[in-house]
């Protein structure tokens, strides 16, 4: 046997910043800028002692829900906002198709994916709600002004997650499809097509869901649909019919949430 | 059939992968391209059906000189030569019968391919190489449910049913097992004797090219440097492509064709 010990190397793993100064003083900065950050946040605790009593107040007057009395209301508002929801997912979706074609950069020439990548920056620039502000100026209240906020929105989310999933597709059997002799379109439709399908009708999914939460909020500032039968509600002081349109809110998300999922397993 | 006159491909890094390549393959000659890593085999391939652009060169396929074809017409070129690939590149998310059928899109108008509604005389054309290469019972399963030399026959067939003259075959066993590597470029070079077609087959297995290719040439660092007879490989040649190696056991292979298979490259 051998009777000397090899000297044990010790092992750490090397750290993520290498300099010591540099890493501690990062440290001890962000425990200090924190410090100094609650310090000057002003909480007045006799406001927030007060406001929590009043708040109860405010919570219980949405007890029960009053499904009843504005139910004509309450389902006019929410049919009207599955038509925006649909339409503008639609619509959206069939507008992002060639915005994130062009935006893919090993389909396109530089100067269409330039083009397309500022026009999708554009509408991911302003929120849903910024957009229905001007298209209520433009078109008015209603709905219209909501299913045109929508959809630019959609083209911006849609748009860039198509143009990303195409640069990420498999190059080798784009690759060899190219090289039977097919035209661009034929290309399209047997080497791209079935690589982003899948993603991309999930993505939909997703998308229908989050249309149909902004066309709430989209409704408040004027763009129709449930959202301006929850501002009424609440204008009115009923807030217990306010809180009817929530729940069906919440029904309504949860059940396309759960169809999402379901059929994004299904489409895999 | 083929002919490659001063080609030249320098990539946008710099490097230059093809230096001044002169090439001929008469009609249905089965040649290997052997050679590193490197050394220009991919590129040389591409380049033929311009999946790959080449610098500078003439290639004629037949009579047709292919570097100066636009869109259309080098669509029309492309139909003339099947390629095989690497890792099958079959589409994976399409049935196995839509991967052969796909051969056949550079005949087939738009519309009638969206609808997968092929000419009959191409399924059963289908049919039958599906057949050839024993998957006919496989039509309908998607392409990723298949073991790879299942995968690399379904690519086969999608490069014969576009009726070809010339194969353009990259690496075909390079993800196969040895004996599946073997079956595969059996039936490679069998199709071809049936068909006359003329094949350059990329390999990197030294041992399978002398078993299955008439000629062979050997590329290094873009320039051919060994054009010739699978005998004439000798040490020397293999030295010269490859570089310092010991290759005895290498050739000594070559007449016992059904032993066990070891790695000829290193």
């Amino acid at each position: 046997m051998n009777t000397v010990t090899p000297a044990h190397r010790t092992w750490k793993k090397p750290p993520f910043i290498q300099s010591p100064l540099l890493r501690w003083s990062l440290v001890v900065g962000a425990a200090v800028y924190l410090a100094v950050v609650f310090g000057t946040m002003d909480v007045n605790w006799g406001r927030v002692a007060d406001g929590i009593p009043r708040g109860q107040r405010f919570l219980a007057s949405f007890f029960p829900p009053d499904f009843v009395s504005r139910a004509g209301d309450i389902f006019d508002g929410i049919l009207e906002s599955l038509w925006i929801t649909i339409i503008s997912t639609v619509a959206g979706i069939a507008l992002s198709i060639p915005v994130g074609l062009g935006a893919a950069r090993n389909l396109s020439p530089r100067p269409v994916y330039l083009f397309s990548r500022a026009v999708l920056a554009i509408s991911r620039t302003f929120p849903e709600i910024i957009i229905a502000l001007f298209a209520v100026k433009l078109f008015g209240f209603g709905p219209f002004a909501g299913f045109i906020a929508l959809s630019i929105g959609t083209v911006g989310f849609y748009g860039k997650l198509l143009a990303e999933d195409i640069e990420d597709m498999d190059p080798s059997q784009a690759e060899a499809v190219k090289a039977t002799g097919a035209s661009w379109f034929q290309w399209l439709n047997y080497a791209v097509q079935p690589q982003v399908m899948p993603r991309m009708i999930g993505l939909g999914m997703y998308r229908l869901d989050i249309n149909f939460r902004e066309s709430a909020v989209v409704g408040i500032v004027g763009g129709g649909g449930i959202g301006a039968t929850l501002l009424t509600s609440f204008d009115r002081y009923e807030f217990d019919s306010a809180a009817a349109i929530l729940l069906v809110i919440i029904i309504i998300v949860m059940a396309v949430e759960y169809s999402s999922s379901y059929i994004r397993r299904w489409v895999q | 059939m083929l002919r490659l006159v001063d080609l030249v491909k320098q990539y946008k890094t710099g490097d230059k992968a093809l230096k001044s390549v002169n090439l001929e393959v008469p009609n249905g000659q089965v040649m290997a391209l052997i050679g590193p890593s490197g050394a220009g085999k991919s590129t040389l391939i591409r380049c033929v059906n311009r999946l790959v652009e080449p610098t500078s060169g003439k290639i004629y396929l037949g009579d047709m000189e292919l570097t100066s074809l636009r869109q259309g017409a080098l669509r029309r070129a492309r139909r003339r030569m099947g390629m095989i690939f690497q890792e099958y590149a079959l589409v994976e998310r399409l049935s196995v019968m839509e991967n052969v059928l796909s051969g056949r899109l550079g005949y087939v108008p738009f519309w009638r391919s969206y609808f997968r509604k092929f000419p009959q005389s191409d399924v059963d054309e289908a049919f039958r190489l599906l057949a050839r290469v024993g998957l006919d019972h496989m039509v309908d399963k998607r392409a990723d449910e298949l073991s790879g030399g299942q995968r690399q026959r379904v690519g086969i067939c999608r490069a014969l049913i576009q009726n070809p003259e010339l194969l353009l075959v990259d690496e075909p066993t390079a993800s196969l097992d040895p004996k599946t590597s073997r079956q595969i470029m059996r039936l490679v070079c069998e199709l071809c004797k049936e068909r006359g077609l003329a094949a350059i087959i990329n390999i990197h297995d030294v041992l399978l090219a002398q078993m299955f290719a008439e000629r062979i040439v050997g590329l290094q660092l873009g320039e051919i440097v060994y054009d010739g007879p699978p005998d004439g490989l000798t040490p020397d040649v293999l030295t010269q492509i490859y570089g310092e190696e010991d290759w005895e056991a290498t050739i000594a292979k070559v007449e016992d064709e059904d032993e066990e298979e070891t790695d000829a490259v290193p």
